[in-house]
């Protein structure tokens, strides 16, 4: 799960990780009092959940985001300030409480587009007012987890303020990695000697940066994050460190025992993944073509698409039903395919280990008839509890198109769709 | 002979909820020996399908001697349930548990690095060999087969479909391990590729990757450098979109070593036969023990050979 900018940043603070002074305000009335308590110069930052938000683009309706976003995934550098008015994106600076109030009229309310955003931009409903910082010097801070290593690594950078993966491709040495071992943990000596003797860090801020890495993995353990990144922090002209931007993304896996479920902002995400998740499905992904897919595991699920694809036909999505050994979650990830109305046939991939045959059998049947699905349903069944599912199936009377592996499924499903 | 499970492998089942019941009799059924189970607190008393319940793994270690568990513990547990099994010395510890959070694996990998215990998972389908009639998982038993081809997938139902298209094509197999779909596992992939090239039961190995991390680079360069055997490999997630996430935690696609076509390309340069198709796996394998004489070449597609 991923949070905003200012959530992330009030959750560092507790770990003693220093933070810019400003507020969040959700609507433009609230900007000036905001500025003004911050001294009148700020800076106005458009919250959404995706990063490049400084080389966005503003956009007023949800028509233009897709339009928007193909140009700046085509060519960046020439489509920066190509239209007029939008040559600021979704970070602006503002010197008096007035002025911030012009900025954040320009951002409140309209879309943002964004390398990260994905063309349907996002819409600004919230934004950040901070003090402006007298900045010096910009690092790259990062926590997550090193699969192969099994550990967290803290990565740095000197070359902060800019994206990471162009550093990495750029200048591969301005990256340095310390792997942490999970119990020593990152004590602030040796984040200071870190800070000191690997980053070269100057004299005056060794102090503080001990402070901060420290705070960082100290926070990314307690509140089970998978990542923290901090792009830039920086050293201000008076020799101090802000984290000046925050991304916390939590591990869900980890709910059970964090309250982040209250941090949730729902309308930053797919619509169609909340969907998903009220009704017990493992994951649903939307896609392009017109063969809906129902298949057990997310690797039989990506195999499955690979094989309509090279059958020569287009699934409408990605659907793992997770280990379903419900009637009702059959039906309602039936429900979901059938939503996209594109579907013109069905394919339902299960090859039951945990899951049982017949259980996905009945949910077929019952959802069929009460989402009275009229497209073809091609199934391929098999593995546990085989012989009780296809007898339901034959119980039922009811028409389906069967196959007995999965390329001939493939090969059915396409054909299915295409009318034949 | 196989890798990681065998004749003499004694189970003891951790976690009996519904589901470590219903897969535990099915290994029963299998004709797996399982000595104990461990469930604190059980309520059905302490004794299931004829093997003594203990309220700890120490006891069931004293008193049944298991040489490998398998966890169906749910994940608020898991991590601490596997931590106990390091702590009683377990050699073989299977967790088939979903949804461990990464920070607890982290802390696990930690304490395996010191210990006695192998893990395989968690969020896998466990280890099978079916000469051994040894199922330490959730797989369907009935499309496995004896034979001599090992499999080693991160996806769980990909190993089933795998094993499916090897017993159609007369091919069985020594062992097949699903190593689990997470980002911090016990086991690497790489790890059963080795154990696999030293097993004398295994011709050759079907391996199944997927989008996500970078594992099957790490397989290509010890293909590349020590397999004797052949590879058939498949990637899935060639047809996804991306930057979004299909399932598995492992397999979200970051930066170019994610991706299919760079997993595809490190695995063929490696030398590996690429399954462009997941639906062409066993006749793959077909082709190439043929050609390199490890199985007759009027060895036919059979069903039930």
């Amino acid at each position: 799960m991923k949070i905003h900018e200012y959530q992330a940043k009030e959750i560092l603070a507790q770990y003693g990780v220093p933070v810019p002074r400003g507020s969040m305000v959700t609507r433009i009335g609230d900007v000036r009092s905001a500025a003004t308590a911050l001294g009148g110069k700020v800076v106005v930052k458009a919250q959404i959940h995706a990063g490049g938000r400084g080389k966005g683009r503003l956009v007023d309706d949800a028509d233009k985001t897709a339009a928007m976003y193909r140009r700046l995934e085509s060519n960046p550098r020439k489509n920066e300030g190509a239209v007029k008015g939008d040559r600021v994106g979704g970070v602006r600076l503002a010197n008096s409480p007035q002025r911030a109030t012009a900025e954040a009229r320009k951002i409140l309310g309209r879309y943002l587009v964004t390398h990260q955003t994905g063309p349907e931009g996002k819409k600004v409903q919230r934004l950040l007012i901070e003090e402006q910082l007298a900045i010096a010097d910009e690092y790259y801070a990062a926590i997550l987890i090193d699969a192969a290593l099994g550990q967290a690594v803290l990565i740095v950078s000197s070359e902060g303020g800019q994206a990471i993966e162009e550093v990495a491709a750029k200048n591969p040495k301005a990256i340095v990695r310390l792997p942490i071992d999970p119990e020593e943990g990152l004590p602030p000596y040796k984040a200071r000697a870190f800070a000191k003797q690997v980053l070269k860090m100057p004299h005056a801020t060794i102090l503080q940066a001990g402070a901060l890495f420290s705070g960082l993995y100290k926070a990314f353990v307690e509140t089970d994050a998978t990542m923290i990144e901090i792009n830039p922090f920086v050293i201000t002209a008076q020799n101090r460190i802000i984290a000046a931007d925050a991304k916390v993304t939590f591990d869900d896996n980890a709910d059970f025992r964090q309250p982040h479920q209250a941090l949730r902002d729902k309308s930053e995400e797919d619509a169609m993944d909340i969907i998903a998740e009220e009704s017990g499905i493992g994951s649903y992904i939307k896609l392009e073509g017109n063969i809906g897919c129902m298949v057990n595991g997310a690797g039989l699920a990506m195999a499955t698409l690979d094989t309509i694809v090279q059958s020569g036909g287009a699934p409408a999505n990605f659907l793992d039903i997770g280990t379903v050994n419900q009637v009702e979650r059959v039906v309602e990830a039936l429900r979901i395919i059938n939503m996209d109305k594109d579907v013109k046939a069905i394919l339902v991939n299960i090859f039951g280990g945990m899951a049982r045959v017949d259980i996905i059998a009945e949910g077929v049947i019952l959802g069929v008839k009460q989402l009275r699905l009229k497209q073809p349903i091609v199934l391929r069944l098999n593995g546990s509890n085989l012989e009780e599912g296809l007898a339901l199936l034959d119980a039922s009377g009811m028409e389906f198109i069967t196959a007995d592996d999965l390329g001939q499924a493939a090969r059915k499903a396409v054909a299915a769709a295409a009318g034949n | 002979m196989s890798i990681l499970v065998n004749k003499g492998t004694r189970v003891m089942v951790q976690g009996l909820g519904t589901e470590g019941q219903n897969q535990i009799v099915r290994s029963l059924a299998y004709e797996t020996t399982v000595v104990a189970g461990v469930h604190p607190s059980f309520r059905g008393g302490d004794k299931f399908r004829g093997f003594p319940v203990f309220d700890t793994v120490s006891e069931a270690v004293r008193r049944r001697k298991p040489n490998c568990s398998i966890i169906f513990v749910p994940a608020p547990g898991a991590a601490d349930a596997i931590l106990e099994n390091i702590d009683a010395e377990i050699p073989l510890i299977i967790c088939i548990t979903e949804g461990v959070p990464v920070h607890d694996m982290v802390a696990v990998r930690s304490a395996l690095g010191q210990s006695k215990s192998r893990l395989i998972g968690p969020n896998c389908p466990g280890v099978i060999t079916p000469a051994a009639k040894t199922r330490v998982g959730i797989m369907p038993p009935a499309v496995f087969k004896s034979g001599r081809v090992g499999v080693v997938s991160r996806s769980g139902t990909l190993v089933y479909e795998a094993v499916d298209q090897l017993t159609r094509a007369g091919l069985g197999q020594s062992t097949c391990v699903g190593v689990g779909g997470d980002p911090v596992i016990g086991t690497s992939q790489v790890e059963v590729l080795e154990m696999f090239n030293n097993d004398r039961g295994t011709d050759a190995v079907v391996l199944i990757g997927e989008i996500g991390g970078t594992a099957e680079q790490a397989s290509a360069a010890y293909i590349k450098r020590h397999m004797k055997k052949p590879v058939v490999a498949f990637v899935a997630g060639a047809s996804a979109p991306p930057g979004r996430r299909m399932g598995h935690a492992g397999a979200i696609i970051e930066g170019a070593s994610g991706t299919a076509a760079a997993k595809i390309k490190a695995l063929s340069d490696a030398g590996a036969v690429i399954s462009r198709s997941p639906a062409r796996i066993g006749a793959t394998m077909l082709r190439t023990m043929r050609e390199k004489k490890l199985v007759p070449n009027q060895h036919h597609l059979a069903r039930d050979a």
